[in-house]
């Protein structure tokens, strides 16, 4: 099994996402984007894990992890972008400089 | 009541009032009457509790300080809390507790501007706090602490709460507002006097073996003749320079006169009645027992200064066109007479100084009272505006007339004891001090009476009598209200009481006064 | 055992139930005048009274004590009882107290303030009907006589001195009466001032004796001057204070200015004032303290003084009586003149004598005060020159002012004459020859300044305005009460048929050693008698044939003396102009402008120059020093930070792709070192 293959599958995925997280203006479009740099990261942790063939299963059980802060963050992430959509009839990112200095 | 006579009566009266001030700031400043009636009730339960005490003090042995306790307080300079009285204090504290409580009643509808009752009766207690603890301690830092306490609140209220008209200094060019400049100096004066004296404290528990501030300890070093010689002579100087800015003694007088006309009406009475006193009761408490040797050579010195305050203060007074300002000199000559009964150091010119202090307390206060009530309603204390009081107000006049014959020492009220023993006293003072001196002293104390009737008489005719000016013809004005009454009556009650049984006061002061002198200079 | 000791000798105290409760003399119209003033408005009669009511009570006991020790002679007094005003220490016994004493000269005094007050009460009722403080006016009048009886009743100094300027306040508060008009503020004023001038005198002589004595109690300070304990030196000094002070107030020249501006007062007021109350004062002090004024070791040094201001004033202020045209200044002097006859009288040892002339005199002058108060009352005028020939419209007013007026020049048998013959005949016996002189040629200008009075009000045409009536019956009766004093009390020390006045006075412990005239001495009586009678004459040549006034003055008028006379001598002028005006003014403003100028001065120069200094300080070496540097590091992190905030721009995006950056920057750089 070649490492590599899975390496540039989440090399790419993470491009995807860092490209995604700072062109995108839409919160939830960001928001998506930061999940799949998650997304690139689990796979990497996966890879490694089967790689490495570890008996703790520590690679998998990161990725769980991850997976469950991702879930949660989407959660509060999108709540938060709710509510000031509520308050501000946008999601545009570039509007949201209420704490600038 | 075993627990009461070890200290708790003292400590409750000197610190219920403070405990009154933290509970009156926590109220809202809103409730004006929640936070009056706090007052009134703290600063009641301190007067009761100094009348308890006066009831329980034992008569019979008044030399001895009762009540008190002695209890660690600051181990590294072996400061103690030492409290107790005894019969020159409590006469006093009883006065300071009673005029704390008829000022609160006084101001029950007489705010001062800028309305803020909450805060100015926060200061009254705290006031009256630091006046009832000079009283009781014994304790040289003690002692300081409250003398000191007493100042800040006094500050705040001419400050604060004093008369805004802007005034020009002679012969500098300077325009000041009166409230300011009249707060800053009253404080700076007392704080330059202070200093001395606190140095004047350190010097005496440097040089007592073992070191100790305790006031009867260092009485009896004294006695014993440590504190003698140069050292004992610029103590003495210090200690004087302290007092007797306080008391205020001519030439140091002239933040009185301001001060008084500054201060709104209840600040004015609680500065004429009771912190004039602490300068006054410092001498006898302090200066005298522990610095004899002292105190005999600074006596002629400090009897011409009385003098000059009497003769001074009532010429003075009869220059003034401002009302409170003429009641204020006339403290200077008043207190010269105290001063005047002190330096001749026997037990009749001590018991002239105390029941003149109690009597001054009572009579002018009640003076400063009228006085502001009549600038509540006339808005002005020009007594060339003035005229026909006894017309408008008839109640308001007579009580006026009345505090003004007691103040000029009619015989059979209570100013006439202390000016009459202190010109009994100066005819033979200690032996050993110069006859000559306190004999003339006493001729012109004795043409200071006159000079004293001539400006209160002045003041009557000018104020009172006459016709109504034109200006206040056809307004309305309302008689003594049911608050002021309350706050006055006691007072001329009590200047009858003593006029006619100074035993009142000569029962608490009389073997006291003996023992210390016999002890001191005997 | 009294009546039996010798002259010189001491008596026993002896009292009685009479004395032992004599205390409610002071104690009752003192009350009173507090009762009035809280509830005499409620009354029917506003509170008029209770004032009459205690007066009348005062006169009822003080004649029971006159009876009584008229009977059995008391010598009575008493401290405890009272209050115990606590102890004055370090000088033994020296003792603060209240009490009374009953003893003849206290009983005299009781008697008159009571039976004269008694009668002007009653008068001041009509006189002072619908006045504005009717009420108030009987309350300080009670007090007027209160504060008399405590000063009467006084066994100790300090008691006496608390009557004694009581009186004062209370004379203060009467003269004052009308206060609206400021002439009156004046007089009462001069009235306080002039008293309390002579009150040092007071104060300094009690001061001297209670300690020579250590004692404030009269008996112990007439020991101690009789056994030498207070020396001579101090009992003479302390004599004359007392004697300074006495003159205060009975009006002895110099310090007379203030009695006949005291006629601003109410008529009754100055009755009461003249007679009983106040001025009688002085001459009390000098014979409650006659053991001193008599002992050996004073009389030698102080007799001449006491005789000489007796004198002085008795003709000078006689003078002064002549020129008047206010009816009751002309009174108002005469009072002054014949303190001087009671003045030189006590000074010259003629203890019974001067009280004598001090007793029947309180009669005669009240009466004339209160007819002249009637007189004034109908005519609405002080002045003699609004007046004449009353005699008709006003005849009850006129038999008794003319009995004052013949009492007073000492014209036989009414009281005066009695009196003031054995003052004339005592200066003739002990040989004061001088004082004799002027006193009979005194009795002259008596009798002719009253002469002229009566002349000028009720003969002649009269001059005023509207139609005068005669006073209601409660005016008149007690003016025919009083006459009967003046024409029958004479009678009660004649020398040779009936001296019971002279055993009355004598006061407890002391029998003073004086002369007694064994009978009328009757070349001095005759002399004076003629003196008076050509003084009669003299006004009525001057005043009586033409009594208009203006012509009659103008003849009278003599060019030098009378501008003199008119304005008293300057010595009023003097006084407030050498005296009280620069004291008020120029002194006090002195005493001003160096408080402000000099010590004030100093205290804000100091204030003005720490500040300049603390301006130096702070502006300079703080602001400028020490505060640069300080905001110079803060100005610059200040600047700096505001450069770097700019980069702050709250764009999470930016902020995302620096991370980025950063990140690709470390990744790059772990490659190419790596």
């Amino acid at each position: 099994m070649i490492v590599s293959q899975f390496l540039v599958l989440s090399a790419a995925l993470f491009a995807l996402g860092v490209y995604g997280l700072l062109v995108r203006r839409n919160a939830v479009l960001v928001l998506l984007s930061i999940e799949l740099m998650l997304s690139a990261v689990t796979i990497n942790l996966v890879a490694f894990g089967a790689f490495h063939d570890d008996p703790l299963f520590t690679g998998s059980v990161f990725a769980l992890f991850v997976i469950t802060v991702a879930a949660a963050e989407v959660g509060i992430g999108i709540a938060i972008v709710l509510m000031i959509f509520r308050a501000r009839r946008s999601a545009n990112v570039d509007e949201l400089d209420l704490m600038k200095w | 009541m075993e627990w009461f006579d070890n200290g708790w009566g003292l400590s409750l009266t000197v610190f219920l009032p403070l405990v009154g001030a933290a509970v009156v700031m926590a109220l809202p400043r809103r409730n004006e009457l929640a936070v009056k009636s706090t007052a009134l009730v703290f600063a009641s339960l301190s007067l009761l509790t100094s009348i308890i005490v006066a009831l329980r003090f034992d008569y019979g042995d008044t030399s001895q300080f009762q009540m008190g306790t002695d209890l660690a307080w600051i181990e590294a300079i072996s400061s103690r809390f030492h409290i107790g009285v005894d019969g020159i204090s409590l006469p006093l504290l009883v006065l300071s507790t009673a005029i704390t409580v008829l000022s609160v009643i006084y101001s029950w509808n007489h705010w001062p501007e800028p309305h803020n009752p909450k805060a100015f009766l926060v200061l009254m207690l705290v006031l009256a706090t630091g006046m009832a603890g000079t009283f009781v301690a014994l304790d040289l830092i003690l002692f300081f602490v409250f003398f000191e306490v007493v100042l800040l609140p006094m500050y705040f209220m001419i400050g604060i709460w004093g008369d805004r008209t802007k005034r020009r200094l002679a012969g500098l060019g300077v325009e000041v507002e009166m409230r300011l400049y009249a707060s800053i100096k009253f404080f700076l004066f007392t704080l330059f006097g202070s200093a001395f004296m606190l140095l004047g404290f350190l010097a005496l528990f440097f040089k007592a073996e073992p070191n100790t501030f305790d006031m009867v300890a260092l009485s009896e070093l004294g006695r014993a003749g440590v504190f003698t010689g140069t050292f004992g002579f610029w103590v003495f100087a210090a200690l004087f320079l302290g007092f007797a800015v306080k008391v205020p003694m001519w030439p140091f007088h002239t933040w009185l006169p301001d001060a008084h006309t500054a201060a709104p009406t209840v600040g004015s009475v609680l500065l004429a009645a009771i912190l004039l006193k602490l300068g006054t009761y410092g001498f006898v408490r302090i200066s005298l027992p522990i610095l004899p040797q002292q105190a005999q050579d600074w006596a002629p010195a400090i009897a011409i200064l009385a003098v000059i305050s009497i003769i001074y203060g009532s010429l003075a007074c009869l220059a003034q066109t401002d009302v409170k300002r003429l009641i204020a000199f006339s403290s200077v000559g008043h207190m010269g007479f105290v001063m005047l009964g002190i330096a001749t150091l026997t037990d009749i010119g001590i018991n002239a100084a105390v029941i003149g202090m109690v009597a001054h307390g009572i009579i002018t206060g009640l003076l400063f009272f009228l006085a502001g009530s009549m600038q509540h309603r006339y808005h002005t204390r020009e007594m060339s505006r003035l005229g026909g009081n006894m017309k408008l107000m008839p109640v308001l006049g007579g009580i006026l007339g009345f505090t003004a014959m007691a103040s000029l020492g009619l015989p059979g009220l209570a100013g006439f004891w202390g000016e009459f023993m202190a010109l009994l006293g100066s005819f033979n003072p200690l032996d050993g001090l110069n006859l000559g001196v306190f004999r003339t002293a006493m001729v012109l104390g004795a043409v200071g009476t006159v000079l004293t009737a001539g400006y209160l008489l002045w003041m009557l005719q000018r104020v009172n009598l006459g016709e109504v000016p034109a200006e206040w013809a056809s307004k309305e004005f309302h008689d003594a209200d049911g608050f002021e009454l309350a706050a006055w009556v006691p007072l001329v009650l009590a200047t009858l009481i003593i006029g006619i049984w100074p035993k009142a006061v000569f029962g608490a002061t009389n073997d006291a006064v003996v023992s210390l002198v016999e002890r001191t200079f005997g | 055992m009294f009546l039996a000791a010798e002259e010189g000798e001491k008596v026993e105290l002896v009292g009685g139930f009479l004395a032992e409760w004599a205390w409610l003399i002071p104690v009752v119209p003192l009350v009173a005048a507090a009762a009035i003033v809280f509830f005499g408005k409620r009354l029917p009669y506003k509170g008029w009274e209770l004032a009459v009511g205690a007066l009348g009570f005062v006169a009822v006991y003080g004649t029971a004590l006159l009876i009584g020790h008229a009977m059995t002679p008391m010598g009575f007094e008493d401290h405890v009882t009272l209050v115990d005003a606590g102890t004055v220490p370090g000088l033994g016994d020296l003792v603060l107290e209240w009490g009374w004493t009953v003893d003849g000269l206290s009983i005299m005094m009781y008697f008159l303030v009571g039976v004269v007050g008694f009668f002007v009460f009653t008068y001041a009722k009509g006189y002072m009907e619908g006045d504005v403080r009717f009420t108030w006016f009987f309350a300080a009048f009670t007090l007027f006589a209160g504060t008399m009886l405590v000063l009467v009743s006084a066994p100790n100094m300090i008691q006496l001195i608390v009557g004694w300027e009581g009186v004062g306040l209370s004379s203060y508060l009467l003269i004052g009466h009308y206060w609206e008009d400021m002439e009156n503020v004046w007089a009462g004023n001069k009235a306080f001032i002039t008293n309390k001038i002579a009150d040092i005198g007071l104060f300094l002589g009690v001061i001297v004796f209670a300690i020579g004595a250590g004692s404030f109690r009269f008996l112990d300070v007439f020991e101690a001057v009789e056994s030498g304990a207070i020396s001579s030196g101090f009992a003479v000094a302390g004599a004359l204070l007392i004697f300074l002070g006495a003159m205060g107030k009975s009006g002895q020249f110099p310090l007379h200015v203030w009695l006949p501006d005291a006629m601003a007062g109410p008529t009754p007021v100055s009755s009461l004032m003249h007679a009983a109350t106040m001025v009688t004062a002085g001459v009390y002090l000098i014979a409650r303290m006659f053991p001193v004024f008599d002992a050996p070791a004073v009389a030698g040094d102080i007799r001449w003084l006491l005789i000489t201001i007796g004198v002085i004033t008795l003709f000078a202020t006689g003078l002064i009586a002549l020129v008047q045209d206010d009816i009751k200044k002309v009174l108002a002097y005469s009072t002054l003149s014949q303190l001087g006859y009671m003045t030189a009288a006590v000074g010259a040892g003629a203890y019974t004598a001067g009280l004598f002339h001090l007793f029947t005199h309180a009669f005669f002058k009240a009466l004339l005060f209160l007819a002249a108060g009637s007189v004034i009352h109908a005519v609405h005028s002080n002045n003699m020159s609004d007046m004449g020939g009353l005699r008709s419209a006003m005849p009850h007013t006129f038999r008794t002012f003319v009995i004052g007026s013949l009492a007073l020049a000492g014209i036989l048998p009414f009281a005066g004459f009695w009196s003031k013959d054995e003052i004339l005949a005592t200066l003739n016996h002990d040989g004061y020859t001088a004082a004799l002189v002027v006193a009979t040629a005194g009795a002259f200008v008596t009798a002719f300044y009253m002469g002229r009075a009566v002349f000028l009000t009720f003969f002649g045409e009269y001059r005023g305005q509207g139609q005068p009536h005669e006073s209601p019956p409660i005016m008149t009766v007690p003016l025919y009460g009083l006459a009967a004093g003046a024409v029958f009390f004479g009678f009660l020390n004649v020398p040779g048929l009936y001296t019971g006045f002279t055993d009355w006075v004598t006061a407890r412990v002391f029998v003073p050693q004086e002369y007694h005239p064994e009978s009328i001495d009757f070349v001095v009586g005759g002399i004076g008698l003629l003196v008076a009678l050509a003084g009669i004459a003299a006004a009525y040549v001057l005043f009586f044939r033409d009594a208009e006034s203006q012509a009659a003055r103008d003849r009278f008028s003599i060019p030098v003396l009378y501008p003199i006379l008119e304005n008293k001598y300057f010595i009023d002028d003097f006084y407030m102009k050498g005296i009280i005006n620069p004291t008020r003014l120029q002194i006090a403003a002195a005493v001003n402008w160096s408080n402000d100028r000099i010590i004030d001065f100093a205290v804000n120069a100091a204030g003005v120059a720490t500040r300049v200094a603390a301006r130096f300080v702070y502006d300079i070496l703080d602001q400028l020093g020490i505060d640069f540097g300080i905001n110079a590091a803060g100005a610059v992190t200040g600047e700096a930070g505001g450069a770097l905030r700019l980069t702050q721009t709250g764009k999470v995006q930016q902020y995302a792709a620096v991370v980025v950056a950063g990140a690709v920057l470390l990744a790059a750089g772990f490659i190419i070192f790596a």
